[in-house]
């Protein structure tokens, strides 16, 4: 927790220097202004005062309230000032860190883990600055102050106060020691409320067509009454907290007005009135004591969960990467040629390989299908081509340099990937289709970007759309179907130009007729280029230059579509399970 | 919605409205309800049942304001008591008195305020629970069209954002307006009761102070939206980033994402920094405004006694009245703020519990029964589209006799579930008819037509619960012994048995089945359920060839003797099936069997060849 504080900037750690200061300055004024009250009093209870002086001395009142609350605009200025620069800063330090990650960083964490360390922490951290600089610093100072102030005044008024300083405490401690627990029970009944809802939404029709809405209701129900009830418990159990501060409060201010009645009755003439206003005085500063203890007991409550946060974004910070640039950024001279040589592949930690021992070589104008069932290692190849992780053996080379010698950047210049999920940003089609930098050139000619959705079969469908090529796509391209975003992702890669086209699984949500035309297009641009198709579909791949068939992260066989058939038992397999064998014959 | 539905179900919660980030309650950005008064009634009405209850709460609320307002009262005159005693000897019999009556009132208002709680904690839970269980229930009798026009998570914050605000802002600005209220016209009305002179005095000077600070409400109002937005924004583009982090990368678009990142960041920052100023000033601002309030009162009122008009003790009271009735002003500011958000976000709940509900069918009688039915199905000059300007299904006309496989085929997003949506009354027919054994679907309840189709869908839907409860789903009196047979037959009982609880086993995010043993218990599911007529839909991918395999088994076995509608991708299934119906853009463009249609060369003959049409 402490350590996040190190990412303060010099400047800041002054401005909370001075925020300290002005803050003792507005607690001595606050604590100043009841001086100035009583006066007023006493000069209208003065006989024969004149106006002019219940005006002196009201100016003088205003002028102290006026000096607080111009130094408590500054103390709000700095603490706020340095809360959102601070945030800001670490916002922007755990963002870039986690997209210099790579994949299997990302995976450690998991991307939706990272998402609420990169957002709602950080709102954490800034929500404990703004308010807790402020309120820490005021209690503490703030108690200090009153504390000097009544000090040795007498021991029975400072008795009565600390009983009321710790019954408070006790009583917050105890409520958060029963209440906390249940606040995190809530949040998770609340998402199982949620799951409950979701459920019956996404699966409405099936719902629907087994007739079970009252079973769904009845579990709906269930998780309902399980949220209410332990809401209704945190309700009432928190129920005490407000009662019993004002009665602590009332109760002290009582008993001090109480004491003070039967001391001055006891003490001699002359002390009277001395005794008098010190009773008066104590009661108003004890008063700020307990209050200042109250806050900073609410403090070391809030403290824990912003101590969660902190380590949560620390962790992120901490993290170091693994897979480090290069510094080749060309390959060899003349060699166009993708090499996998003897690569295998286990995730950290992870005991199994999910590739072993996989060699094989693709020339330029030639297309490596690879096909397999799930889980078979597919797209993991693909990972280690791009170099999202490093194999474990062996070694993969692009244009006859080893990828770990490639800078990142250069190596992906030459990589045209379309994943396995069809991923867009929010922005335009052009935002899209010309994404990224490839040798630091980052635009694209509206007759590139034509022609990339062309190729891939997207330019019907945008031409169709109101604004062409500067139509809005939504975040993660909602408002287009699943084939339209595999399109427009192939598209993405084409307007790259790239050497090696790597097509993980990416006409799955094509149907048949436009998967064919497709791939005829593409063949007439990738005449130059490595083409590297992953598939399930045997109908895709079944014209490539060698088929690569991997069962358990193991080559299967090696071949052509006709060689595989006639000695490849998993390739006739698959074969057979998606096509009948009269349809295979007739070939 | 993904497959995966159930395993990601925790994962993602509906999206928080409101300010990430902190500030006041009160200086937030208020939603405008669209019809406030109408709203609020419509609350109270919906709500009859705890106003009761909500009445002694605010009764007690308002009796323990008042219990505030006269302890400070009480107290001073004890200090008066005591300060008369300072010469001569302090009357110790009136102290106890006072204190005794002060000790009484403490404690009752601590009783009355934590009863108060109390029954506000009641009153909250049991609206929500029932806005919710409505919500719940209202889910299941809204057409299918309705959801085509709205997210889930928008129905998912409804259910439970939309409810919590209800609940606790009602809570919480009925008993802040209750006690403001109170304390407000309470003060208002013993100042009055005492001088006219010094109460204009402290209207004046408090108004000044809230105009000042409703000044600044309104300012920051725009800078807490604007902090929303970036942060939405920001949130947004994080999101994105992240999942999309493969492709950022492959593509070198760190350092452009990088760039837009900082900017929106820098936005935020400025934007937050301005909003929490502004509304940090709120506190001592109200506070300077009570001393502004103090001295006018103390010069005033000096005035005053100079002229002999009002007695010192007069001062001293307003001294006191004007701090209850500055207080109260922001508080009702808040209040009134507060009300707003819950009443819109009242309005969003009612919206989706007065959405049309499906037609009530409770009159009709007739009713088909499973073991009777045979299985003949036609489509006679159907009409059909989801908006009626829109027709997307002419004139179809078809006939599925009994036991016969009826593929349903055509590209990507041509409509292939249109047929599954009518057969099933999902959505209804705009004209014509499809008939159950010459019955017309439409004379028969929705639950009837239901019962007599079973139905696997790709999106295999699994929820949170055991393998038993997912399996039986509803049904009742299932043996254990026809859950073995039928395990058996889709090839899972091995499976389900290697299991540590068997049947019983939760399925959560931690068990691991994988898509192909999902798809199986579907379709175990379907043959629990038993009906005489079938809708399926074949996987396109994403399940590796031996598991295919048993899938393909287990659907054959499934369709023996029913009448079965299949979404069909397969070759195979597409070529042996009785009956082909091949969709276009939303319409049924030809019919008939595999050697017919190859006959006809028309569109399905293009599209079967495509596939192995070489390349090149």
């Amino acid at each position: 927790m402490i350590r996040i504080f190190k990412y303060l900037q010099k400047r800041e750690l002054i401005l909370i220097l001075v925020t300290f200061i002005l803050t003792g300055l507005q607690v001595f004024l606050e604590l100043k202004l009841p001086e100035y009250m009583s006066r007023i009093t006493n000069v209208i209870v003065a006989p024969g005062s004149a106006l002019q002086d219940v005006i002196t001395a009201g100016t003088y009142m205003l002028l102290c309230a006026f000096g607080g609350l111009a130094v408590s605009v500054l103390v709000g200025f700095c603490s706020t000032r340095v809360a959102t620069g601070f945030s800001m800063r670490l916002r922007a330090a755990v963002y870039h860190k986690v997209t210099d990650f790579s994949l299997e960083e990302i995976n450690e964490f998991s991307t939706a883990s990272l998402i609420t360390r990169s957002t709602n922490d950080i709102v954490q951290i800034q929500m404990l600055l703004v308010m807790g600089m402020g309120i820490i610093f005021r209690s503490v100072l703030m108690a200090t102050l009153a504390i000097l102030k009544i000090r040795a005044k007498s021991w029975q008024w400072t008795f009565s106060t600390g009983v009321a300083v710790l019954l408070l405490i006790m009583i917050i401690v105890i409520l958060m020691i029963v209440a906390v627990p249940k606040f995190k029970l809530i949040q998770n009944m609340t998402d199982n409320l949620n799951r409950v809802t979701r459920e019956n939404l996404t699966g409405i029709r099936v719902v629907r067509a087994y007739n079970a809405q009252k079973f769904q209701q009845g579990k709906f129900r269930e998780a309902n009454d399980e949220l209410t009830d332990t809401h209704l418990f945190v309700g009432k159990t928190m129920a005490i907290m407000s009662p019993g501060m004002s009665i602590i409060m009332s109760g002290l201010s009582l008993s001090i007005y109480w004491i003070g009645a039967i001391l001055i009755q006891e003490a001699a003439t002359a002390d009277k009135l001395v005794l008098f206003s010190d009773m008066v005085v104590f009661s108003s500063y004890a008063m700020q004591v307990v209050m200042s203890f109250m806050m900073m007991t609410m403090i070391f409550l809030i403290l824990p969960r912003a101590a969660v946060s902190a380590k949560r974004i620390l962790e992120v910070l901490d993290t170091k990467k693994k897979i480090t640039d290069g510094t080749e950024t060309q390959g060899k001279e003349g060699v166009r040629e993708v090499t996998f040589d003897h690569v295998s592949f286990a995730y950290p930690d992870a005991g199994e390989e999910v590739l072993s021992d996989i060699s094989f070589s693709a020339k330029k104008g030639e297309t490596v299908a690879f096909i397999g069932s799930t889980g078979c290692g597919k797209t993991t190849l693909v990972n280690l081509l791009v170099r999202f992780y490093d194999v474990t053996k062996g070694a993969v080379y692009v244009d006859g340099v080893n990828v770990k010698d490639y800078k990142c950047e250069a190596l992906r210049d030459k990589i045209g990937l379309v994943p396995q999920r069809a991923t867009l940003f929010a922005g335009t089609i052009r935002s899209n289709v010309g994404y990224g930098d490839k040798n630091g050139v980052s635009e694209y000619t509206d007759e590139e970007v034509w022609k990339a959705l062309e190729i891939a079969q997207a330019k019907e469908f945008v031409e169709k759309l109101e604004d062409g090529l500067e139509a809005h796509v939504a975040q993660g391209g909602s408002n287009f179907s699943g084939g339209q975003k595999q399109r427009l992702s192939i598209a993405r890669a084409i307007c790259r130009k790239p050497d090696i086209y790597v097509f993980d699984d990416s006409f799955s949500a094509l149907d048949y007729k436009t998967d064919r035309i497709l791939r005829g297009e593409l063949k007439k641009i990738t005449k130059d280029a490595i083409t590297l198709i992953v598939a399930q579909r045997i109908g895709t791949i079944a014209d490539a230059d060698c088929i690569v068939v991997l069962d358990d992260g193991r080559v299967a066989g090696m071949g052509t579509h006709k060689e595989l058939l006639a000695n490849c038992e998993v390739y006739r397999q698959i074969a057979y399970s998606q096509l009948s064998k009269e349809e295979l014959e007739n070939e | 919605m993904s497959k995966k539905e159930y395993e990601h179900g925790t994962a993602k919660t509906a999206p928080r409205r409101g300010p990430g980030a902190g500030g006041p309650p009160g200086t937030r950005p208020g939603e405008k309800a669209k019809d406030f008064k109408g709203s609020i009634v419509k609350l109270l009405k919906y709500n009859k049942a705890v106003l009761p209850l909500m009445g002694v709460a605010l009764v007690l609320s308002f009796l323990t304001s008042i219990f505030t307002i006269i302890s400070p009262d009480k107290l001073k005159e004890m200090t008066a008591e005591i300060e008369k005693g300072l010469i001569a000897s302090i009357d110790m019999q009136a102290i106890g008195n006072i204190a005794v009556f002060l000790v009484v009132i403490i404690l009752l208002g601590a009783v009355f305020g934590y009863l108060h709680s109390v029954l506000m904690a009641i009153v909250t839970q049991r609206v929500s629970r029932k806005l919710r269980n409505e919500i719940s229930e209202k889910i299941n009798v809204l057409p299918l069209k309705y959801f085509d026009n709205t997210t889930f998570g928008d129905v998912l914050s409804r259910v439970t954002n939309d409810v919590d605000t209800v609940a606790h802002t009602l809570n919480q600005s009925a008993t802040q307006l209750v006690n403001s209220i109170t304390l407000f016209v309470g003060s208002l009305l013993m100042m009055l009761l005492t001088d006219l002179t010094m109460t204009i005095t402290a209207i004046v000077s408090s108004l000044i102070g809230f105009v000042l600070m409703s000044l600044i409400m309104a300012s920051s109002q725009k800078y807490f939206l604007g902090q929303q937005k970036y942060l939405g924004d920001l949130n947004g583009h994080v999101e994105e980033i992240y999942a999309g982090h493969m492709v950022m990368k492959a593509f070198n678009g760190q350092k452009k994402e990088g760039i837009a990142f900082d900017e929106v960041n820098k936005k935020l920052a400025d934007s937050a920094f301005k909003a929490q100023f502004l509304s940090g000033l709120m506190h001592p601002i109200m506070g300077f405004v009570g001393n502004l309030g103090y001295v006018a009162v103390c010069v005033v009122g000096a005035i005053l006694t100079i002229n002999g008009k009002i007695d010192f003790a007069v001062i001293v009271a307003f001294i006191m009245y004007i701090r209850y009735f500055t207080q109260p002003m922001t508080q009702i500011a808040q209040a009134a703020t507060n009300l707003q958000s819950t009443v819109a976000a009242a309005e969003r709940v009612f919206e989706f519990l007065e959405a049309e509900e499906m037609e009530d069918e409770s009159h009709k009688e007739t009713i088909l029964k499973g073991e009777d039915v045979i299985g003949n199905i036609s489509f006679e000059h159907v009409k059909f589209g989801y908006h009626p300007d829109k027709i997307i299904i002419h004139d179809f006309s078809a006939q599925a006799k009994s036991g016969e496989k009826i593929a349903i085929v055509g590209p990507t997003g041509a409509g292939k579930t249109t047929l599954v949506n009518l057969l099933m009354r999902f959505y209804e027919v705009n004209e014509g008819n499809i008939s159950i054994d010459g019955v017309p679907v439409a004379n028969l309840t929705r639950e009837n037509v239901n019962d007599l189709f079973g139905m696997v869908l790709q999106d295999t839907w699994l929820f949170e619960g055991t393998i038993r409860e997912n399996i039986v789903y509803g049904k009742e009196g299932i043996t254990d012994k026809r859950l073995d047979e039928v395990c058996k037959t889709v090839g899972m009982l091995h499976f389900i048995r290697t299991l540590p609880k068997g049947y019983d086993t939760v399925l959560n995010d931690k068990v691991n089945l994988s898509a192909g043993q999902k798809q199986l218990l579907t379709i175990a599911r379907a043959m629990i359920e038993d009906a005489p007529m079938l809708i399926l839909d074949e996987a396109t991918s994403s399940v590796d060839t031996r598991t295919e395999v048993l899938i393909q088994e287990a659907m054959d076995r499934l369709m023996q003797g029913r009448t079965s509608f299949v979404i069909a991708h397969r070759l195979s299934t597409i070529r042996n099936a009785d009956l082909i119906l091949v969709m276009k853009d939303g319409d049924v463009i030809e019919s008939g069997t595999h050697e017919a249609l190859i006959q006809q060369n028309g569109f399905y003959a293009e599209l079967y060849n495509s596939q192995f049409e070489k390349v090149g």
